[in-house]
């Protein structure tokens, strides 16, 4: 493990991205505490002022700070990125681990449903599950783990698949392991390298998803200050007060860039096989 | 190659199939009168009973599903309630406007992700493949819409080049096309630059060279070659997502396709028309799909079928 933590820490995109995801988590969680305005606080006389002193990234057309919206925003992306893989995984994991195990139709049938769905794009899969529990933040969230269980229940086929084949599972079957206890206490552990990196990554898609689903109206509703809504009311103030758009769009960037760095990192070092 | 061709077929009719019953479903798994829902909220009572007839509304699932593929086999995607069009017809110029901006941006993608993709695997580390490999990461992590902001801003606000929405001309093409294929050549950049790094460790690329042939070809006639392979498959997928973010760039800039149409839809309760927009999407990927399939055995033997 420490020699896994050493390669961890001399590789310099997963240095940049875990310093990135680190201080987004802390800005995320100490929200509160570091945003220096109420995110929501409307003060018309002061709207749209470009960036200053008081103001780093300016105040949007109500007159709120758009850097403690920005701060706020990260603790809902959090958010997001937490639910929605946790969901994901909810219904991934499961769904992989059966078909590589018990094989034959069950593992042909899921595998081509998985196939199609994975041809899809996450959005328009969202969108589906959004057309029909409505807009929100909530619903977003369950859109977006929707959309990524094939992804999982993918990965995980693969990876239990590989560990299926060694000789530890046959030798706990010697010794009279039950399947389940075989599945849950052997296999399942030594599959968790390659799902750890494929979770910071779709940790970024899970953002990245939901300031889509937020920019078009059908994520996360004004006055919530999530990054993609902030932005689709940034977008009618382009010409005038250009910051308002600049400032949230750079935060999601740096945001999924060091998680996307960071996800890399980790398959370059705890995955190899699977590193591009 | 025949019995690859017609094995994919097998495969994707199913997969359209299946499609029509998720899309089915949409309006029957939305909690309320189905047929209220399909002729919106301020039809008359004699219009929703009417739809609820041709539609079968009363009768059960399996019927009223075999109603429902009866339309679409006849083109009958039911009646926008906005507009009171029928949806294919509206759907038919949307199609052809996304197809179009779908296309250019597949062609940035592929020309700068490929470019970028070799010239960073030939200058292997080195200033210029950090350089393509960063911007091929930011390519990939800069949320689409956002691109479409920066891209108005800079060329339509500030240098006022180029128009910041609508359609017509080439020029109205270039901002959305660019902003929508940065994220393909991203992906394309990365996986140009893995695949060739790998064939150029290869043992016929080794002879090639030994053989004393200029470098240039050894990249071009016998690396790029097998290298292609895998970029076209990326491509493909690439493509069908590519349909996904055009939703939010015809969004941005104001583009009159199927994308924004989905959205409007979305937006004005017009389940007809959602349910129409998201079929014609899915179908779409589906056939996209199918052709890199083909295309992929086209290109390499090995994938076809004995």
């Amino acid at each position: 493990m420490s020699q896994t933590w050493r390669r961890l820490v001399r590789h310099g995109g997963a240095r940049f991205g875990a310093t990135v995801a680190l201080t987004f988590a802390v800005v995320a969680l100490l929200a509160p505490w570091v945003a220096p305005y109420d995110p929501e606080a409307i003060a018309l006389g002061s709207n749209l002022i470009g960036p200053s002193w008081h103001h780093p990234f300016g105040t949007d057309s109500l007159g709120r700070d758009v850097l403690s919206r920005t701060i706020w925003g990260a603790r809902i992306s959090l958010t997001i990125g937490f639910v929605s893989v946790g969901l994901a995984m909810l219904g991934g994991v499961p769904l992989g681990t059966v078909s590589a195990w018990v094989g034959g139709w069950t593992d042909r049938t899921l595998m081509r449903a998985v196939d199609v769905l994975v041809s899809f794009p996450t959005i328009l899969l969202a969108i589906v599950v959004i057309t029909i529990f409505g807009p929100g933040l909530g619903h977003a969230m369950l859109a977006i783990g929707v959309a990524q269980v094939p992804l999982y229940a993918r990965l995980t086929r693969a990876a239990v698949l590989r560990v299926k084949a060694q000789n530890f599972v046959e030798s706990a079957r010697a010794s009279g392991a039950g399947e389940w206890r075989i599945v849950l206490r052997h296999v399942l552990p030594n599959c968790l390298p390659p799902l750890l990196v494929q979770s910071t990554l779709l940790f970024a898609t899970a953002i990245l998803s939901a300031a889509y689903l937020g920019f078009l109206g059908l994520g996360a509703q004004p006055p919530t200050p999530e990054w993609g809504t902030m932005l689709a009311k940034a977008r009618d103030f382009l010409r005038t007060a250009p910051h308002i758009s600049i400032f949230p769009g750079l935060t999601i960037l740096v945001t999924v860039l060091g998680l996307n760095l960071l996800g890399d990192g980790l398959r370059d070092v705890l995955d190899p096989q699977t590193a591009t | 190659m025949l019995k690859l061709i017609v094995g994919r077929f097998l495969v994707g009719v199913p997969t359209l199939l299946a499609v029509s019953v998720c899309v089915f479903g949409i309006v029957r798994l939305i909690p309320g009168d189905p047929a209220r829902l399909l002729a919106g909220d301020f039809a008359t009572e004699q219009i929703v009973d009417e739809l609820r007839q041709r539609w079968r509304l009363n009768d059960p699932l399996p019927v009223q599903y075999a109603a429902y593929l009866g339309g679409l086999v006849r083109g009958d995607l039911g009646r926008s309630i906005t507009t009171s069009t029928p949806v294919l017809t509206e759907l038919t110029e949307r199609f052809l406007r996304t197809l179009e901006l779908a296309v250019a941006a597949i062609a940035v993608a592929a020309f700068v992700g490929i470019a970028a993709g070799i010239v960073s695997a030939i200058r292997r580390a080195t200033l210029v493949d950090y350089l393509a490999t960063a911007l091929a990461l930011t390519g990939i992590s800069t949320p689409i819409f956002w691109s479409g902001l920066i891209l108005i801003l800079l060329f339509s606000v500030t240098l006022e080049w180029l128009p910041a929405g609508g359609t017509g001309t080439l020029r109205h093409l270039v901002l959305p096309a660019v902003s929508l294929g940065l994220f393909g050549a991203g992906v394309l950049a990365r996986q140009t630059r893995s695949g060739l790094l790998e064939v150029l460790g290869q043992d016929f690329v080794r002879t090639a060279r030994a053989k004393g042939l200029p470098e240039r070809l050894v990249v071009i006639k016998h690396a790029l070659k097998n290298a292609m392979i895998p970029v076209v498959t990326v491509l493909g997928d690439q493509f069908g997502r590519l349909l996904g973010g055009a939703i939010l760039t015809e969004t941005v800039f104001s583009w009159p396709g199927m994308g924004r149409y989905l959205i409007d839809a979305i937006s004005q309760r017009d389940y007809p028309a959602v349910q129409g927009a998201i079929l014609v999407f899915a179908g779409a990927v589906v056939l996209i799909n199918l052709l890199v399939d083909l295309s992929y055995g086209a290109l390499d033997p090995r994938v076809r079928p004995e």
